[in-house]
């Protein structure tokens, strides 16, 4: 193996630490979400510096192998696309630190109800599922699975499309809990997020092993 | 005027029993900077000098096909001929040592044989030596010998030689591969300028270079060519899995 090709696996490698970093941030989020636990939500908020870490040390090495290969081709593709998903990965983890952070500061947990009439668990499973997909179409190099991504994504925007309505429904139905129905409005609005942020890797990982540009097609 | 400048049609060159540019057919654009990109020995080389007829100097050397320039076969026409429409820059700078600045540039003239005026040498000095991004260099020292100026401003004087003679076609081989990263860069700079007048065809070990100075790309493997494309479609996303493997330096 060339030094070329040793630092192109390494930089795969230290991409996909991130992902699984931040796959467990999102799953301990769900957790501390369905158990109230602010302990865990607290350890999320701590560990959120390591996926900053992880970002900044990805950049430094695409960076430093633009400069040092001028890679083209497929090379060229993987680094222009792993700057991409960094930044979305990274999202996604500033996405389950904004949850935990609604963890610790509210009182009270999500009513069963109000989970149920939102969708909002079974939102953020799915949210879930999409983002473990982008990752083994990374690391099988498959895009037959980020393909199937998009299809996912509708599933979470036909939730997001009808939460104002089912917000509303339990507000007029339980008053008194207004604050824990925004704050699972607000929830719902950061999984939709979670959605979009899997469906750009997904192109990205398309980007790279097809050479097709999906970002703003309809077709998707 | 016809688009295509140089044609080829089933061409093939050997070193005696050694098949060495097999089955080429390809058409150049032009007006563009054209560049020849592959593994050595993969016949790139003996492909360009096929190109003016310098191949068949070689002993045992021999060529079949068709080389078209503007529609002509090239192996139909003279080969002085040929070559006054098709100059060449080689990979080391070769001014005659023994000339001046001034008498590199018309040497062509005077090895064929054409009486000119003065002014007319003087203009025409003057014209390819600026064409050449090196008369503002040497305008006060023109009758210095060319071996006194820089490695850089030597491969100028003989892209001046070569232009002198206004060709249609220039054939570069590796021509910066001897020169320091700023005379590279200058001669690069003047390729663009020089696809304005003429057609380039320039074979290069450097990618980077290929991808910076080309408009389009060939790149040969084992005599064959592989792939003729857009330098940028060939740079970003190749057809061929050889070709991607060569420019991703994952050639075995």
């Amino acid at each position: 193996m060339t030094q070329f090709e040793t630092e192109i696996e390494e930089l795969r490698e230290e991409v996909k630490k991130m992902w699984k970093l931040v796959r467990s941030q999102l799953t301990k989020t769900l957790d501390a979400l369905v158990n109230f636990d602010k302990d865990l939500a607290r350890e999320i908020l701590v560990k959120e510096k390591r996926v900053n870490g992880y970002e900044l040390k990805i950049d430094l090495d695409c960076e430093n192998i633009f400069a040092i290969y001028q890679p083209v081709a497929i090379d060229l593709r993987f680094l222009l696309a792993v700057l991409k998903i960094n930044s979305n990965i990274e999202r996604i983890g500033d996405i389950a630190e904004g949850i935990a952070k609604y963890i610790i500061d509210t009182d009270t947990v999500f009513s069963e109800e109000l989970s149920k009439e939102t969708r909002v668990l079974e939102m953020f499973h799915e949210s879930i599922v999409m983002f473990d997909d982008t990752f083994t179409s990374f690391d099988n190099e498959d895009t037959a699975i980020a393909r199937a991504v998009f299809k996912k994504d509708e599933f979470l925007d036909k939730i997001n499309r009808s939460a104002n309505e089912n917000v509303e429904s339990y507000i007029k139905k339980n008053p008194e809990d207004i604050n824990q129905a925004l704050y699972a409005l607000s929830i719902i609005r950061k999984l939709e997020r979670i959605g979009d942020q899997s469906k750009n890797i997904a192109e990205e990982i398309i980007f790279y092993l097809e050479a097709k540009v999906l970002k703003h097609s309809k077709k998707n | 005027m016809e688009r295509t400048i140089i044609k080829s049609e089933n061409f093939n060159a050997y070193f005696g029993n050694n098949h060495v540019v097999k089955n080429v057919n390809i058409e150049i654009e032009r007006n563009k900077v054209i560049a020849v990109m592959g593994p050595s020995g993969c016949g790139k080389t003996t492909y360009l000098r096929c190109i003016n007829r310098l191949h068949e100097l070689i002993e045992g050397a021999r060529c079949d096909g068709k080389m078209l320039l503007n529609g002509q076969d090239v192996y139909s026409m003279h080969p002085i001929f040929t070559r006054l429409k098709i100059g060449m820059v080689f990979q080391r700078p070769n001014p005659f040592p023994n000339l001046s600045i001034y008498d590199n540039v018309i040497a062509g003239y005077v090895l064929n044989g054409i009486k000119m005026s003065k002014s007319d040498k003087n203009d025409i000095v003057e014209k390819s030596l600026t064409s050449a991004a090196l008369w503002k260099e040497v305008k006060d020292s023109l009758h210095k010998k060319g071996t006194f100026l820089s490695g850089g401003q030597q491969q100028r004087l003989c892209i001046a030689r070569a232009i002198a003679m206004e060709p249609e076609v220039l054939l570069l081989d590796e021509p910066t591969s001897a020169l320091d990263p700023i005379s590279t860069s200058s001669i690069e700079e003047l390729l663009k300028e020089l696809k304005n007048n003429f057609t380039l065809i320039i074979v290069t070990h450097n990618m980077q270079q290929a991808a910076r100075v080309s408009d389009k790309t060939a790149f040969f493997y084992m005599g064959e060519l592989v792939e003729y494309d857009d330098t940028k479609k060939m740079f970003t996303n190749p057809d061929d899995i050889r070709t991607q493997n060569y420019i991703t330096g994952r050639f075995s």
